[in-house]
């Protein structure tokens, strides 16, 4: 049996109470009543015993110190995370484990070794929410339940010490009690009496405003926890040129690939001639966009679709994506995010002779599936010998591409006719054209086609609704406990005296208008502060 | 009391060190994409090789394969290219294929590198970077060793050696 104490009005307490549950007496010579009035001078559960293992855990984490110390490492732990781009925000296509070194040196290694690079991804970050989790449930647990308990069992009748001991006290005589008490009413408390004796109370419930506001952290938090958790949360971006079709990433399942057509990138700008938007665009320089919008067809695959092979392709649906209007299908989103225009897309050439000027036919080389050979007819003929989509000359001084995008491209081509049959070789680039001796003829420049590239966002959310549940419940906690206080007057009757004293969680000045108005339309002695 | 009150408290703590750990564990499995490592079975995939056939993992079950990311502008991939023609004329009797994933460029800058370093072994096309994607590939070169039965032995992201190569070969061979 656990030990308890039990007070001289008879009510029995948990060990480690300060107050009596039921009359308020102190329990030990050592109380200060006022501050005990706190939790109601209940005993917080972990202060009780510390017996096994898991009871010491418990109360590591019962502490409101270690609960402060969480958040403060938190918030210095996600303050650090701003100092270097997190990975999302690096370029793609490079080893982060080798970016941070090379870009902030020593301290971007060590940056990246402690996980700071992901944060919110990092193992010990997690650890530390998860720890704020438990503390956050764990200290509630430990007040809220025994501070219930608490305001549930008291009485009206309170011992002299805790009357005395308020911080708003007055000993009076010849009060009319039902004139107290109806007073009290209209002040819309909620009035108990015992043995002559009257017990006001009015905002209790906002005593559970910070039990509240924590149901709706640990929701908010078990909301961010579950993005981790398959099938919740996809964020991911998807590049599409004009008129490909590429795979939606993430959204693979047993019933096949979901794939993207982008039909069209459309930018429009805003007409600056245009009377209606004439005055408000005239202080601006450049031009102001007012639409960037996607065109595209959604296809899906056939269940037993294996990666890579190309895809038996159903239509499912056509649709236009523009900012703030996303594409939906299934629970996926697509979001318009970012694009790029005009990517070299086509190359025309002229095998041209050199002295005449004249020209013996035109190629077009498709700069993302160039043909080794072009036929030109009556024996001429042009070969790409080497492609560069985007040429830079490497450390060797060799020419070399830096990726496979074809930003600035260049070729090495070889001309062919029935004068040249060995055939002439020429280096040409864009604004370049280096021969190799002497030629006869020469690649001329005959236009350029380009692409728009649209980016979308994936996007899949089954937590937002969570984590917009719990930020609600922890604004209703918030408001709970802020903009309503818990008020309590007691008037005992102790011989031919009248005691009054009062007490409230916070907002003193509201409490004391409430007393004055009282003192005033009764004849009790106005409620005086203690020093 | 005070023993419902222990188990009360066991309880409460035992779900939140699970579901901290199952946390975790998908971070690490999510950070990585579908990041294929070490003890996984390798996701089977179609392409479409340089010469124009289909390549199927799952036809070299009963093989090692030693499966090559790589693109024609990545020096370090161009580095171990001869060394890994050489060790593929040799293993190849031997029961192991090399299958060298091109990342998404085009069949004229393929072929010409593939041309002038006299490579034998098949070189898939992954246009789309379905594949790339699939097993999880940042950086190249990513070399994945595959044995016999089609499960992974071992991946890394180094610049090989032909020694490293050889030991990977035999790491492999069935």
């Amino acid at each position: 049996m656990m030990q308890t104490i039990t007070c001289e009005c008879g009510h029995s307490n948990p060990y480690g109470t300060s107050l009596c549950q039921a009359c308020g007496k102190p329990l030990t010579q050592d109380v200060e009543v006022l501050s005990s009035m706190r939790y109601e001078g209940s005993a917080r559960r972990s202060q009780t015993y510390n017996k096994t293992f898991v009871d010491h855990v418990w109360n590591f984490f019962s502490s409101v110190k270690v609960g402060v110390w969480l958040i403060v490492i938190i918030l210095v732990a996600a303050a650090i995370g701003t100092i270097f781009p997190q990975e999302t925000f690096i370029p793609p296509n490079v080893d982060p484990a080798t970016h941070y070194e090379s870009e902030y040196g020593t301290l971007g290694l060590i940056y990246y070794l402690l996980g700071f690079h992901n944060l919110y991804g990092s193992w010990w970050f997690i650890i530390l929410l998860g720890m704020l989790g438990l503390s956050i449930i764990v200290a509630s647990l430990d007040r809220g339940i025994p501070l219930y308990k608490a305001l549930k069992q008291q009485r009206v009748t309170r011992h002299d010490q805790f009357m005395k001991n308020q911080r708003l006290f007055s000993v009076s005589k010849d009060v009319e009690m039902e004139e107290v008490k109806y007073t009290l009413e209209s002040l819309r408390y909620k009035v108990r009496e015992e043995n002559g004796n009257i017990f006001a109370e009015k905002g209790r419930f906002s005593r559970w405003g910070a039990y509240v506001n924590h149901v709706g952290l640990i929701i908010f938090l078990t909301g961010a926890m579950l993005r981790f958790f398959p099938g919740m949360y996809v964020d991911d971006i998807l590049w599409v040129r004009e008129g490909e079709k590429a795979s939606i990433p993430g959204t693979a399942t047993d019933e096949g690939q979901y794939y993207l057509e982008n039909n069209e990138f459309i930018l429009e700008m805003y007409d600056k001639e245009e009377k209606k938007f004439n005055s408000a665009l005239s202080s601006v320089d450049g031009e102001v966009a007012k639409n960037y919008q996607s065109n595209v067809t959604l296809y899906k695959t056939k269940p037993d679709h294996t990666v890579g092979e190309d895809p038996e392709l159903v239509k499912v649906k056509d649709g236009e994506i523009r900012v703030n209007e996303p594409f939906k299908f299934d629970s996926f989103a697509l979001y318009q995010t970012d694009f790029k225009l005009n990517e070299f897309y086509k190359m025309s050439f002229e095998l041209e002779e050199k002295e005449s000027g004249k020209k013996f036919g035109k190629l077009t080389v498709d700069l993302h599936d160039p043909k080794q050979e072009y036929d030109l007819g009556n024996g001429y003929k042009v070969k790409i010998e080497e492609y560069f989509p985007n040429f830079i000359l490497d450390e060797q001084n060799e020419p070399s591409t830096v990726n496979n995008l074809p930003d600035n491209p260049a070729f090495v081509f070889s001309m062919y006719s029935p004068e040249t049959p060995k055939g002439e070789k020429a280096f040409v680039g864009i604004q370049k054209n280096i021969e190799s001796g002497e030629n006869q003829f020469k690649m001329s420049f005959a236009g350029i086609e380009t692409k728009d590239l649209t980016a979308l966002t994936v996007r899949k959310d089954h937590t937002l609704w969570i984590i917009a549940l719990g930020g609600l419940i922890f604004m209703i906690g918030v408001t709970q406990g802020l903009y309503w206080n818990y008020r309590r007057i007691w008037i005992k009757q102790n011989q031919d005296e009248v005691w009054a004293a009062a007490h409230t969680n916070k907002n003193w000045y509201g409490l004391k208008k409430d007393v004055e108005f009282l003192s005033n339309k009764t004849s009790l002695i106005p409620l005086e502060e203690k020093e | 009391m005070k023993k419902k009150r222990l188990w009360f408290r066991s309880a409460l703590l035992a779900i939140l060190v699970l579901a901290i750990g199952y946390t975790i564990y998908n971070s690490i499995y999510e950070e990585s994409g579908t990041y294929i490592s070490k003890g996984d079975s390798a996701p089977n995939f179609v392409l479409t090789d340089l010469d124009g056939n289909q390549v199927e993992l799952e036809d070299y079950r009963g093989k090692g394969v030693f499966l090559n990311f790589w693109g024609t502008w990545c020096k370090p991939c161009e580095r171990e290219m001869p060394f890994m023609q050489r060790q593929y004329e040799k293993y190849k009797e031997q029961g192991v294929e090399i299958l060298a994933v091109n990342v998404s460029e085009t069949n004229v800058s393929v072929k010409n590198f593939a041309d002038r370093y006299r490579l034998s072994f098949p070189i898939p096309l992954d246009k789309q970077r379905e594949v790339t994607k699939a097993y999880g590939i940042g950086p190249i070169p990513t070399t994945i060793l595959i044995d016999k039965n089609g499960k992974v032995v071992d991946r890394t992201s180094d610049s090989l050696s032909e020694e490293k190569i050889i030991s990977f070969m035999e790491k492999i061979k069935p």
